[in-house]
């Protein structure tokens, strides 16, 4: 394809590459490290992250292609990758004295987020259905390993064994689709898919179809759409909590992000094939997930049915795919990201020596022993919910807006009934944490990193709510090249 | 502008928020120093909100005090206080009844004493910001972020079973404020469409009811979704179920502010937004909701009639009362509108002191069923002569404040059709049946039960926080003029808005005419835009 934009070949990627490269770095020195120093190489990696970071600042603003056409540089990818850049701090900032509770102080984890990282990064600057693959596969690999992280603890194992298990089948899926695609189209290129579609009349075509069946199967594993849900529970509870949050964070938005990609860049000229799809995905989505978490009594799973129902109230704004819509999903993402990792360092705050603290029962009283912790915790609720002024309320405000916009009103009077039905069960924790006595005096796991990145994410959560304008900008100015 | 000079509004909303930032640093052990800055900051909020009435310009109908500033300027979101006269006295009420409030808290509350003053002033802003934003979603968050405090008072200093009351109020509310929150995105949508709104993107309540909608379909929907949102606060009719056990469950601070403000914001928010917004659909809807509030004015006062509980039973009776409220609302005409308003002050007063008669009682004997009680007169005179005017002042006895609230409701429905008013006359019988009864089984009679022997009178401070409701009983009952002259504009601006020719039409037969009218009034309007639109 020939492409009248520079290619910048190695520089586009220099945030990747650098991290890759440390991550590498980080494996050789683990030997070298005392067991008892292993936080420095926690530290470590907390520094890649902020190199790579800082590596963005000169690609800020740039719109270009490299390896012909198979990655872009555009304010899109840019966006993510800050957003995954903070992700991966805040998971390493929570995890340190998790993984020394635990037993389980390997400095191999922080290795495997920053590679998960670099696929994350790469996915939504994928602009090739085979880059898009291989940075999915960069990123789910390491989650497999991440997700048995706990080797000695039965159900980690049991997770890490079914996220592999569904994953891979999920992969199939995905490059199979991408293999009808391939058929229909005669190419992998998203653009070239677009430019194709455009001319040739080709939506009804079966092989085009099914190939968007299969991606969007593959994409509904991903980010645990309903009726692709199925492992998400079972996953998110056994996994180490934090790798719990990573992967709902941080896997769930570099999917959706790629999604975004493939269907308004690639295929917005079956828009009309696979928004009704989509419809019908969201509406379970949400409410299965909703449904599903009121019964819950440990707190992990809730949080992984509630994280299922948020991906259901993202895909409304995929479905209506304006610019508001567009917008929505990555000011929900930004937001969802915050209060989920809020939410799931609760739970690696009760996690000590004797107890698991996964269990609604855990936090009882918690109001009377930890007012902070407890208050944290209403806030990151209510974003959840969608309560303002916080977080969740304004992600939620651009979903609704954009479903009210594009005429889609019941998708989004369902999106308010789960709203509803989602403050019981959140709420249900909140009660027990304020009207309940506490017990026990074991006092809570506090480390320092973890209070840092617990303050950010409550003041983030809070802030966003309260004056979203720069939020909103920078989605705004991100998915402009869509339009 | 304000002749202040400084944004006095945002000074009144944020001074509560401003108290709970310094309860949050005072050791949670000095309870005497939490109650005394709480207080206060309230009596500091009240002597702020009372500066309104020196600048306040009674004779305007517009908005006053106005503070506008661009806060999320892509979605077009302001920050934008302003008040008129309905406004203004809800606003002064509010202030007036969260330091009383807090009074009567003093001695009721033992337990998490520094949460429970933070979480009554941090609802105090959230009411406050209520009755004061002009833009939809700056009204929103006020009105939603209200709900955890008041969440927190039922749940946490509650009794009975206080948790499954808590989580039942929030839900309900949170139910139908969320279709309101569609219906605000769906307006703000439909203004930018040139054929029926000014094109620009904007929350602001006064630039949205300038727009020109069809009643059917746009505000035929919008007007149900905000309903529901109010109708739930209010609550009207079907709406209800969550009242009696909030109320019941709530510390009685909760409950004064939850009847005496809360639920104003439901009736307000018809006032303010759902009659200049719909105009057409109000008009339209008038038979339901009329037929809603008879249904909850006869029902809410037969089923307090039933009540063992005392506090039950107020809660049923401001079922009953709302729904005068309410009919007097949506009888259109200047007389009803006033009375309403009024009425929402009235029974503020009157039923937010009731809740404080029945939680001295509770403190004093930890049972509030009325078969416990009997012959209290003779042990507690004072409290006996408060309770008694407290009465008649819900009862609607001529000369107390609750008379000339629904004179004028009762005015303003007979005029829109004399078989609602007389059913709801019905009501204020069942009212002064109830009332009567609680007073005569709980007061009268003889004092046998043991334990009510020893029972000590009011003491200073309860007389102290009562004696100020009593003098507005009393004020509003014998001289309303003031209350009605501030309102007066706002109101006329309301009426001219919704329902202009309201002295021609004639009482009876205009009821009949009005459903054949009104959609045909306002179609020829709307459907020429709607053509325009279809065509490019």
């Amino acid at each position: 394809m020939t492409n009248p934009m520079p290619d910048l070949g190695m520089i586009a990627i220099l945030p990747e590459l650098v991290l890759a490269l440390l991550a590498c770095l980080l494996f050789v020195l683990v030997p070298f490290v005392p067991k008892e120093k292993r936080d420095l190489l926690g530290y470590f990696s907390i520094g890649a992250l902020i190199v790579s970071g800082l590596l963005i600042i000169p690609l800020w603003g740039q719109n270009v292609s490299a390896f012909s056409g198979m990655i872009a540089l555009d304010p899109y990818a840019l966006f993510f990758k800050v957003l995954f850049l903070i992700i991966a701090l805040l998971v390493i900032l929570i995890s340190f004295l998790y993984l020394k509770i635990e037993r389980v102080h390997l400095a191999e984890y922080y290795g495997l987020i920053l590679f998960a990282t670099v696929g994350m990064m790469l996915m939504p600057a994928s602009s090739d259905l085979l880059s898009f693959y291989l940075s999915l596969e960069l990123m789910s690999m390491s989650f497999y390993i991440l997700a048995a992280f706990m080797r000695k603890d039965a159900k980690s194992v049991e997770a890490g064994m079914k996220y592999f298990l569904t994953g891979v089948f999920t992969s199939g899926l995905i490059l199979y689709g991408i293999a009808f695609l391939y058929g229909a189209t005669g190419t992998t290129n998203l653009k070239a898919i677009q430019a194709f579609l455009s001319q040739a009349n080709i939506s009804g075509s079966p092989t085009l179809i099914l190939g968007l069946i299969l991606l969007t199967a593959g994409f509904g594993f991903k980010i645990a759409a309903v009726p692709f849900h199925m492992w998400a529970p079972d996953v998110y509870e056994g996994a180490p909590t934090p790798v719990t949050a990573f992967l709902s964070a941080g896997s769930k938005a570099a999917t959706l992000a790629a999604m975004l990609r493939v269907f308004v860049s690639g295929l917005s000229f079956s828009y009309g094939t696979w928004w009704q799809f989509l419809w019908v995905i969201a509406v379970l989505t949400m409410t299965v997930g909703n449904i599903s978490a009121l019964v819950q009594t440990n707190v992990k799973r809730l949080l992984a049915y509630s994280s299922i129902a948020h991906a259901g109230y993202i895909l409304i704004g995929l479905i209506a795919a304006s610019r508001v819509g567009l917008a929505s999903i990555l000011i929900y993402l930004v937001s969802y990201i915050f209060m989920t990792i809020g939410a799931f360092t609760m739970i690696i705050l009760l996690c000590r020596f004797n107890s698991r603290g996964d269990q609604i029962s855990d936090f009882r009283g918690l109001a009377r022993t930890h007012p902070a912790v407890a208050a944290a915790f209403v806030l990151f609720a209510l974003s959840l919910i969608g309560i303002p002024p916080t977080a969740g309320f304004v992600g939620k405000l651009f979903l609704f807006n954009a479903a009210i916009q594009g005429g889609f009103y019941w998708l989004a009077i369902i999106g308010i009934l789960n709203s509803t039905i989602s403050l019981y069960y959140y709420f249900k924790i909140v009660m027990v944490m304020y009207m309940e006595e506490p017990q026990g005096s074991t006092p809570l796991s506090f480390s320092p990193p973890l209070t840092v990145a617990l303050g950010v994410m409550a003041f983030a959560t809070l802030f966003i709510g309260l004056y979203p304008e720069p939020l909103i900008r920078a989605a705004l100015q991100s998915i402009q090249l869509f339009l | 502008m304000n002749g202040f000079g400084f944004p006095l509004l945002s000074l009144i909303a944020y001074t509560p928020l401003i108290g709970c930032v310094i309860l949050l640093f005072l050791n949670k052990d000095d309870h005497k120093k939490i109650m005394y800055t709480a207080f206060g900051v309230a009596i500091i909020d009240m002597l702020f909100s009372l500066l309104l009435l020196l600048g306040f310009d009674s004779s305007r109908a517009d908005m006053q005090f106005v503070e506008k500033a661009s806060w999320i300027p892509t979605l077009g979101v302001e920050y934008h206080f302003g008040i008129d006269g309905i406004s203004l006295l809800l606003i002064l009420l509010s202030t007036i009844l969260c330091a009383i409030a807090i009074v009567s808290s003093f001695t009721a509350i033992h337990e998490r004493v520094k949460e429970y003053y933070v979480s009554l002033l941090f609802l105090q802003t959230g009411m406050l910001g209520v009755f004061m934003s002009l833009d939809l979603f700056l009204f929103y968050i006020f009105w939603e972020i209200m709900l955890v405090p008041m969440y927190f008072l039922i749940g946490i200093w509650g009794g009975g079973r206080r948790l499954y009351s808590a989580i039942k109020f929030f839900l309900y509310t949170l139910f139908g404020s969320l279709f309101m929150l569609l219906a605000i995105l769906a307006l703000y949508f439909l203004n930018r469409n040139p054929a029926y709104g000014t094109g620009e993107f904007t929350f602001n309540l006064l630039e949205l009811s300038k727009m020109h909608l069809p009643l059917w379909p746009f505000q035929f929907w919008l007007f149900l979704a905000f309903f529901l949102g109010f109708a739930v606060k209010v609550p009207m009719f079907p709406f209800h179920t969550w009242l009696p056990d909030a109320h019941t469950d709530a510390p009685t601070a909760g409950s004064v502010l939850l009847a005496g403000v809360l639920l104003k914001m439901g009736t307000y928010g018809f006032v303010r937004f759902c009659l200049p917004l719909f105009p057409a659909a109000s008009y339209y809807f008038v038979p339901l909701i009329a037929v809603l509030s008879i249904i909850g004015i006869v029902y809410g006062g037969l089923v307090a009639l039933a009540q063992k509980d005392i506090k039950r039973l107020v809660a049923y009776s401001s079922v009953s009362h709302l729904g005068f409220v309410m009919l007097g609302m949506f009888a259109l005409n200047p007389q009803g509108i006033t009375g309403s308003v009024l009425q929402m002050i009235n029974h503020g007063i009157s039923t937010g002191a009731l809740f404080l008669i029945v939680g001295m009682i509770y403190e004093r004997r930890h049972t509030r069923l009325i078969a416990d009680f009997g012959g209290l007169s003779y042990q507690m005179p004072i409290f006996a002569t408060f309770f008694a005017i407290t009465m008649f002042s819900s009862i609607g006895l001529p000369g107390l404040n609750g008379f000339v609230g629904e004179f004028l409701i009762l005015v303003g429905a007979f005029q829109y059709n004399k078989i609602y008013a007389a059913v709801a006359l019905l009501g204020i019988i069942l009212g002064a049946a109830y009332m009567l009864w609680l007073f005569q089984r709980t007061m009268f009679g003889t004092l046998d039960k043991a334990e009510n022997k020893n029972l000590l009178d009011m003491n200073r401070r309860e007389i102290a926080y009562m004696v100020p409701l009593i003098v507005f009983m009393f004020w509003i009952g014998l001289y309303p003029k003031p209350f009605i002259q501030i309102m007066e504009p706002a109101v006329a601006n309301i009426v001219q808005k919704v329902n202009p020719d309201w002295e021609n039409k004639k009482p009876m037969a205009a009821e009949k005419e009005k459903d054949l009218i009104a959609p045909a009034a306002t179609e020829p309007q709307a459907a020429a835009p709607t053509d325009g639109v279809e065509k490019p």
